[in-house]
């Protein structure tokens, strides 16, 4: 067992605890867009950044992927921390205005407005849909493509997958809850979310008494232009 | 080529270096040519051929010989040639010239117009350490590329390369290492400045069973930095020596020198010094007898600029995806394989084995306290003397651009030195006698980096090279984490608003708003410095800023958007810029004051360039 304070309160952990669980632990609210348990932590959002040390050696870290050490001290709601969050949330509503996620991110930090210019973007690039494929589906069908602005989520080549199961479970671990289901070839494109082994999105005469949660579906859009 | 015979003791390495040295001291006089990257650019190896031709076609080849080398540091000369023993030192040299300067050397005598002459003062100078570019530094680790042809490893050896590790062997004791590296002060010349000898104790101290790395960092990204790049195509085996003793030292069972594949010169040279030292027994198995085996591999980078961050590299060397992760855990305890690895970069490699030869003691002497050797700085930008310059560390800003760069080019104002690369910042001319050292950058609000310098005069505007910088950064963030991703991405598209005149007060507010929170909360080193250049930039320079927001005007006349050509008076209608505009802007009658037409002009400055007046404005 390791102690370590958070937020002034003295906290025992077992080694190998990440800050994240030991803050949760204590019951302190650090929001995440990244992390689910059961998945490697990535520290990606950038949202769970917490303030350690004192002094000049202070710095802010992703809760996630920093493991408890020994004396280490903590605070997940210093000026610093919510200072951060708020940019990094006001960034997210810049670009993902649409989630409802982040929607209540920033009624939760009371950010009112975002003062960049307003794009209309689906995914975050959290990398979740990338480590449920990977790590629990065991099937490594989709990946990160490109870097810094081109970065995208997709499948080698753009092509369909072999390695796709139709699973869904990208899109059910999506936190912007935007991301769709799309191959690089409209016309076989095919909602997976209700995991049916045949959607029946493609068949039109279906289409109407089908419940897709998917609004709107690649899919049906694409058919529909 | 013939193959090197194998060396299987120590005694033997030092019998070898005798009968080289014999051989390199014999008294034909030599006409050294530098072939780096920056002086085939200029053509050096057409000087080669010529010479070549030369000495063959004269039947000389018994009275003088030539040496082809890596990069001597002065590119702004090249294509230059360097003449031994008389050591006179002839710049910009051109074909013609270079059989003159051969009859003149075996005459013993100097072609006197075409000797290196100092722009501000007219001075001739007869050997080339008079020159002051050459006599301001302290030339420790650039000093041999000059005596060494890179593909022969004997060169290195008679030059006493290899002799650190004849040392290092014949003591037979690895913690003697660790302790002679840190009490040497050696730190991390890659920018962080961490102490080297720390590092190595850590690695040493890691338990051993299934193997240790080490890696020569050589992806050098920074625009406009190039000094490792010269050091490894110069002087490759300095640096495998550096690593062999490191690897003594450690305990570290294999090497890696990651080296970006824009480096072509600097691979193969790499490769075939590798070779070298494999066939004479410095490097693999049972190294010199001694039965310390030790082997480096070359890995080439795909070309992204985060791999030169610990974490991501050791990623991409292992095959995947260049991202970096959060430390700890630290790469000395699971790097490359989970294995313990300790990354340098290629100028620290370069430097141990100088401990070694010279001894610690000898080389804390050199530089400030806590900061101690030489560091090669690539001095470039509006600077008179360009090229890659050694000095010792804790020398001020001010004796480097001045007494080595010479100061600005024409009558223009230096303005700001930029330090450190894209993640670096910049310092205002008022603050040039800050010493060079790790602390006293950071303090200032830059870095010191891997060691780009850029000089920038009155004619650069700051907004525009943040912009330039933070375009740089947008692409090649991995974009893993979202602050770096989208925070560059938003800071240059505010200052791409700024630079067209779009830009608004609460904008400048908001960039240095999230400059901060960059700064704070990206992963790692390259998100956390990203904003440097921003910041600092605002601190020094906050006027430029407000004047293009406020104003509308670039003080500099760079910002396309913000500026405005007209011919002003002094026109005497000759034409030149007539002819050179590509859209057909200027008009006038000859010989009388031309006009430009705003409308139709397209801001590209080619008139400016053309006119010898210096009639044409920029307002």
């Amino acid at each position: 067992m390791i102690d370590l304070t958070i937020n002034g309160l003295k906290v025992p952990v077992e080694e190998g605890t990440s800050l994240l669980e030991a803050g949760r632990v204590m019951g302190f609210p650090i929001p995440t867009l990244c992390h689910m348990d059961g998945l490697s932590p990535y520290g990606a959002c950038r949202l769970c950044v917490v303030e350690i040390n004192d002094g000049t050696k202070a710095r802010l870290v992703s809760s996630c992927t920093y493991p408890a050490q020994q004396g280490l001290r903590v605070r997940t709601a210093s000026s610093r921390v919510i200072r951060a969050r708020k940019m990094v949330i006001e960034l997210l509503l810049a670009s993902c205005p649409q989630s409802k996620v982040i929607q209540d991110l920033a009624a939760a930090y009371d950010v009112r407005q975002q003062r960049f210019k307003q794009e209309y973007e689906n995914c975050i690039l959290c990398g979740l849909c990338v480590r449920v494929c990977h790590e629990q589906m065991m099937a490594k069908a989709i990946g990160f493509q490109g870097r810094g602005e081109r970065l995208t989520v997709g499948t080698p080549f753009d092509m369909r997958s072999e390695l796709c199961r139709l699973c869904g479970g990208c899109m059910y671990i999506c936190p912007a809850c935007q991301l769709r289901c799309t191959y690089a070839e409209p016309e076989r494109a095919i909602c997976g979310a209700c995991a049916n082994l045949s959607p029946p999105c493609v068949e039109k005469e279906a289409f109407d008494d089908m419940m897709c949660y998917m609004k709107p579906c690649v899919a049906c859009e694409i058919e529909r232009h | 080529m013939r193959r090197l015979q194998r060396l299987h003791s120590i005694g033997e390495l030092r019998k070898l270096r005798k009968a080289l040295l014999k051989k390199v001291n014999d008294c034909r006089p030599r006409i050294v040519v530098c072939a780096g990257t920056a002086c085939q650019a200029s053509a050096s190896s057409d000087v080669i051929r010529v010479a070549k031709r030369h000495i063959i076609e004269k039947r000389l080849r018994k009275r003088i010989s030539l040496r082809v080398t890596g990069c001597h540091g002065f590119c702004e000369m090249g294509p230059f040639v360097l003449t031994e023993p008389q050591m006179a030192f002839y710049g910009q040299v051109t074909l013609e010239d270079v059989p003159r300067i051969i009859d003149a050397l075996l005459a013993g005598d100097y072609v006197e117009e075409l000797l290196y002459r100092d722009p501000a003062t007219g001075q001739r100078y007869y050997n080339r350490g008079d020159i002051p570019f050459f006599r301001n530094q302290r030339r420790t680790i650039l000093a041999l590329n000059e005596k060494i042809d890179p593909v022969r490893i004997q060169d290195y050896i008679a030059q006493g390369g290899y002799s650190a590790l004849e040392r290092v062997l014949s003591k037979r004791d690895p913690g003697w290492v660790v302790e002679e590296v840190k009490s040497s002060g050696l730190r991390g010349r890659g920018g962080a400045g961490f102490p080297t000898g720390l590092k190595w104790e850590l690695l040493a101290k890691q338990p051993s069973s299934d193997g240790k790395y080490l890696v020569c960092n050589a992806d050098e990204g920074d625009p406009g930095a190039y000094m490792d790049r010269s050091v490894l195509e110069g002087n490759p085996n300095a640096v495998m020596e550096g690593m062999v003793i490191g690897a003594y030292g450690t305990g570290a069972t294999e090497g890696v020198v990651y080296v970006r594949n824009e480096y072509p010169l600097a691979i193969r040279h790499l490769t075939m010094a590798l070779g070298q030292a494999r066939e004479q027994g410095l490097l693999g198995d049972d190294i010199l007898g001694t039965g310390f085996s030790f082997d480096i591999k070359v890995v080439r980078g795909g070309g992204a600029f985060v791999c030169g961050e610990e974490t991501a590299l050791i990623r991409s060397v292992e095959g995947t995806r260049g991202e970096p992760r959060q430390r700890p855990p630290f790469p000395v305890r699971q790097g490359i394989k989970g294995k313990p690895t300790v990354i340098n970069n290629v100028e620290t490699w370069a430097n141990i084995p100088l401990i070694f030869r010279l001894g610690a003691e000898e080389f804390v002497k050199v530089g400030a306290k806590g900061n101690s050797g030489t560091k090669i700085f690539s001095l470039v930008g509006k600077i008179r003397n360009t090229g890659l310059v050694e000095v010792p560390m804790g020398i001020t800003i001010r004796e480097v651009v001045y007494d080595i760069g010479g100061g600005p080019v024409g009558k223009s104002k230096i303005k700001a030195v930029q330090t450190g690369g894209p993640s670096g910042g910049c310092i205002p001319a008022e603050m040039f006698d800050l010493p060079i050292d790790f602390e006293s950058l950071v303090d200032a609000g830059s870095i010191m980096g891997s060691g780009g310098m850029i000089v920038t005069d009155e004619n650069t505007c700051m907004v525009d090279l943040a912009k330039y910088f933070s375009k740089f950064l947008k692409d090649e963030s991995c974009g893993k984490c979202f602050t770096c991703r989208k925070g560059t991405q938003r800071m240059h598209e505010i200052l791409h608003d700024i630079s067209n005149g779009d830009g608004t007060l609460e904008q400048l507010e908001l960039l240095g708003e999230l400059g901060l929170v960059v700064q704070d909360s990206a992963m790692c080193g390259l998100g956390q410095t990203a904003p440097n250049w921003v910041l600092s930039t605002l601190r020094y320079f906050r006027d430029e800023y407000v004047e293009h927001v406020v104003n509308k005007r670039c003080p500099a006349g760079v910002c396309t958007a913000l500026v405005t050509y007209f011919i002003t008076e002094s026109c005497k209608g000759c034409g030149l810029c007539v002819r050179v505009c590509p859209s057909g802007a200027i008009t006038g009658e000859k010989k009388a004051r031309h006009v430009v037409d705003t409308a139709k002009c397209i801001k590209c400055g080619a008139c400016a360039s053309v006119c010898k007046l210096e009639a044409v404005s920029v307002k």
